[in-house]
């Protein structure tokens, strides 16, 4: 801030209006659509019950209290007995917040991550353009799901390891976008007037570049978001990631899963909890978009926005 | 058809003078990255088994391996060697078919994997056609019926389905067709090892149906979305304006201007099938190449893990490249040098 004061600095420029939006103009947009307040309900929704529901007073969540795979009711909870005769409803309250938790770091990370290679590399050009853009090819020509298991078969289940794992997976994905989108803004006249007053390279890109793409960040990070909610629940559920006994609800899918036909509550408690969960971003995550890009009120989108949107 | 083109061929295209052809030179660039990509990818698996924590044949086998036991596994996994010795001879027996023994199973990988890859090309081969099918249908009706309740309704159900994670279908699936309300298909598709999926095709619906659930939105919601964009285009306008009827602007003039996007969305779901079937398959025990990367990483199995990846990736970027190729068959005018 001090150095707008100095007699060296540029003069403010602003970029042409035309694309330029704030996350919190797109925010407001999608809140005001139906699509984004549903989907943020039902998110919120599931965040309660994961951040609050280990403060409700409940049974033990990984010590048994009945026979397994019991029925609700007669002393045996309200969602009865898993697997192993633990207590469903107090797993499924203390099932959720590690699922979020790691979700939403490694969105943070994997947007950050993406974004800045992908913005690098459409200002650098050159070798470091061919190098990260080749990265990010061969990157995303491993199944995603593959990527994250073959990272964690390396070293073995362990929690930070998830989060690596999801990070890197995904941040190619946003670099890809933010190269696409910065290529544009980089042969700007505003770019090139400010890297000529001598603007160093970092600066001209976390204050000249970086504003003028928050419209594709805010959408990357909604979609990343739900990616990522998927993508650990998956793990989760494939035995990697969170270990037994502590609770997730992935794990407790899988856990149940035999049981399916004697007490179905151990399975579809967490399956519908995550349907809630993963519907409400992805929904959100919509809204968000349509507002970024399909014009004034949610219009339609694009076809080169669905493509986009298509999981890949 | 003859509209069409004119229209196109009027189009502000500026032919640039450029001696290649673009489809060969996209096809040559495309299989040279995806060439690079798929030995890159091979190395980093390779380098993978290095990096198990201590000694790698130690890691795999645990602490009670007999000495004669670390000796066989260590020349198995060419860490005999040195770190590129050992990839390189890695390489050259995988490209003469020998991609080594399972280490639990304790036969030749590739003999284990194929029945396993013809289920799972089984299964991903019939969730394309029914998932392309039905979404193409669903999407043509939507955009017919632009904004009205079908096209409204068919538009949320495809948001809520292709948000679900995978497995969460699945289970679904099952809970309604395997357990509780119709209990019409096996709940679990194991078969015996070595058996085909089309000897007990009951065992194969439940995951189609599992698999068209989470693809078909895609393919639904890419073609309703280019079908509008192409009818709200100047050559439907002034086809329309000749007096074309309804019929004619979509099936002779929409149509055909869909397929692109429509071929694009069917690589991309295919690539999914190829990483996404992990999920459905370890749902129902379903014995393909899913089923049993899990497993092998579950296990450790090496030379598996190895050889499922590196066919990943080659999938992979064969479909993209063929995708590509693909989409500028049909699109004329993306075949004009830029």
């Amino acid at each position: 801030m001090s150095d707008t004061a100095s007699p060296a600095t540029p003069p403010k420029q602003r970029a042409p209006a035309k694309r330029r939006g704030s996350v919190a103009r797109i925010v407001r947009g999608a809140l005001a659509s139906r699509r984004g307040q549903v989907g943020l309900a039902l998110t919120l929704l599931v965040v309660g019950i994961a951040f609050v529901g280990p403060f409700i007073p409940s049974r033990s969540p990984t010590e048994f209290s009945g026979v397994p795979y019991s029925l609700p009711g007669n002393g045996n909870g309200v969602l009865g007995t898993d697997a192993l005769g633990r207590d469903v409803l107090a797993r499924l309250l203390h099932g959720g917040w590690s699922l979020l938790l790691l979700a939403a770091i490694s969105t943070v990370l994997a947007v950050l991550l993406g974004a800045i290679a992908g913005v690098v590399a459409a200002y650098r050009g050159r070798v470091t353009e061919m190098l990260i853009m080749r990265t990010v090819d061969i990157m995303l020509a491993i199944p995603q799901l593959v990527f994250v298991l073959l990272i964690v078969s390396v070293i073995g289940a362990k929690t930070w390891l998830v989060v690596v794992a999801v990070t890197l997976c995904q941040a190619p994905q946003v670099a890809r976008v933010m190269y696409a989108s910065a290529q544009d803004i980089c042969e700007r006249d505003f770019v090139k007037a400010v890297a000529l007053w001598g603007v160093p390279p970092r600066k001209v890109i976390m204050r000249h570049i970086m504003p003028s793409l928050t419209t594709p960040l805010a959408v990357e990070g909604g979609l990343r978001l739900s990616f990522s909610i998927i993508l650990i629940a998956g793990l989760n559920f494939l035995g990697f990631g969170t270990q037994p006994p502590n609770p997730s609800w992935g794990v407790m899918v899988n856990e149940n899963r035999l049981g399916l036909a004697t007490s179905y509550w151990g399975v579809l408690a967490p399956a519908i909890v995550l349907a809630i969960l993963a519907v409400g971003t992805n929904v959100f995550a919509d809204a968000l978009a349509r507002v970024a890009f399909g014009g004034e009120d949610g219009e339609e989108v694009p076809v080169a926005t669905a493509l986009e949107l298509t999981k890949a | 058809m003859t509209e069409t083109l004119e229209v196109a061929a009027a189009s502000p295209s500026k032919p640039k003078a450029r001696n290649s052809h673009p489809i060969r030179s996209l096809l040559v660039q495309r299989l040279l990255t995806g060439v690079v990509s798929v030995v890159v990818i091979s190395i980093v698996v390779y380098a993978a088994t290095l990096v198990l924590p201590g000694d790698a044949a130690t890691a795999i086998l645990g602490q009670q391996a007999t000495p004669e036991r670390l000796v066989e596994l260590r020349h198995q996994l060419h860490l005999d060697q040195s770190a590129i010795g050992g990839y390189l001879s890695w390489a050259n027996a995988a490209l003469h078919g020998d991609f080594g023994t399972s280490l639990t199973q304790r036969a030749p990988v590739w003999d284990l994997m194929v029945p396993r890859l013809a289920n799972s090309i089984v299964l991903i081969v019939a969730t394309a056609i029914i998932s392309t099918l039905l979404g193409v249908l669903l999407g043509m009706w939507a955009a017919a019926r632009r904004d009205s309740w079908v096209d409204h309704s068919l538009s949320v159900t495809a948001l809520v389905a292709s948000s679900l994670p995978e497995f969460v279908v699945a289970v679904f699936v099952v809970m309604v067709f395997a357990v509780t309300m119709f209990a019409w298909f096996p709940a679990v598709s194991i078969l015996p090892e070595g058996e085909h999926i089309w000897n007990e095709p009951n065992k194969l619906v439940l995951p189609v149906v599992a698999l068209v659930i989470v693809v078909t939105p895609y393919v639904f919601r890419m073609f309703r979305a280019s079908l509008i964009e192409a009818m709200s285009s100047d050559y439907v306008e002034v086809a329309t304006l000749k007096g074309a009827s309804t019929r004619r602007l979509l099936f002779g003039h929409a149509l055909p201007n869909s397929l692109a996007a429509t071929i694009q969305v069917i690589g991309l779901n295919l690539l999914y099938l190829a990483g996404g079937i992990a999920l459905v398959e370890t749902v129902f025990q379903y014995p393909g190449i899913g089923l049993s990367l899990v497993a092998s990483i579950t296990d450790r199995d090496v030379p598996v893990i190895q050889f499922l990846v590196v066919l990943l990736a080659i999938a992979y970027v064969f479909l993209n490249v063929a995708t590509d190729v693909a989409v500028l068959l049909v699109t004329p005018r993306r075949r004009l040098p830029r």
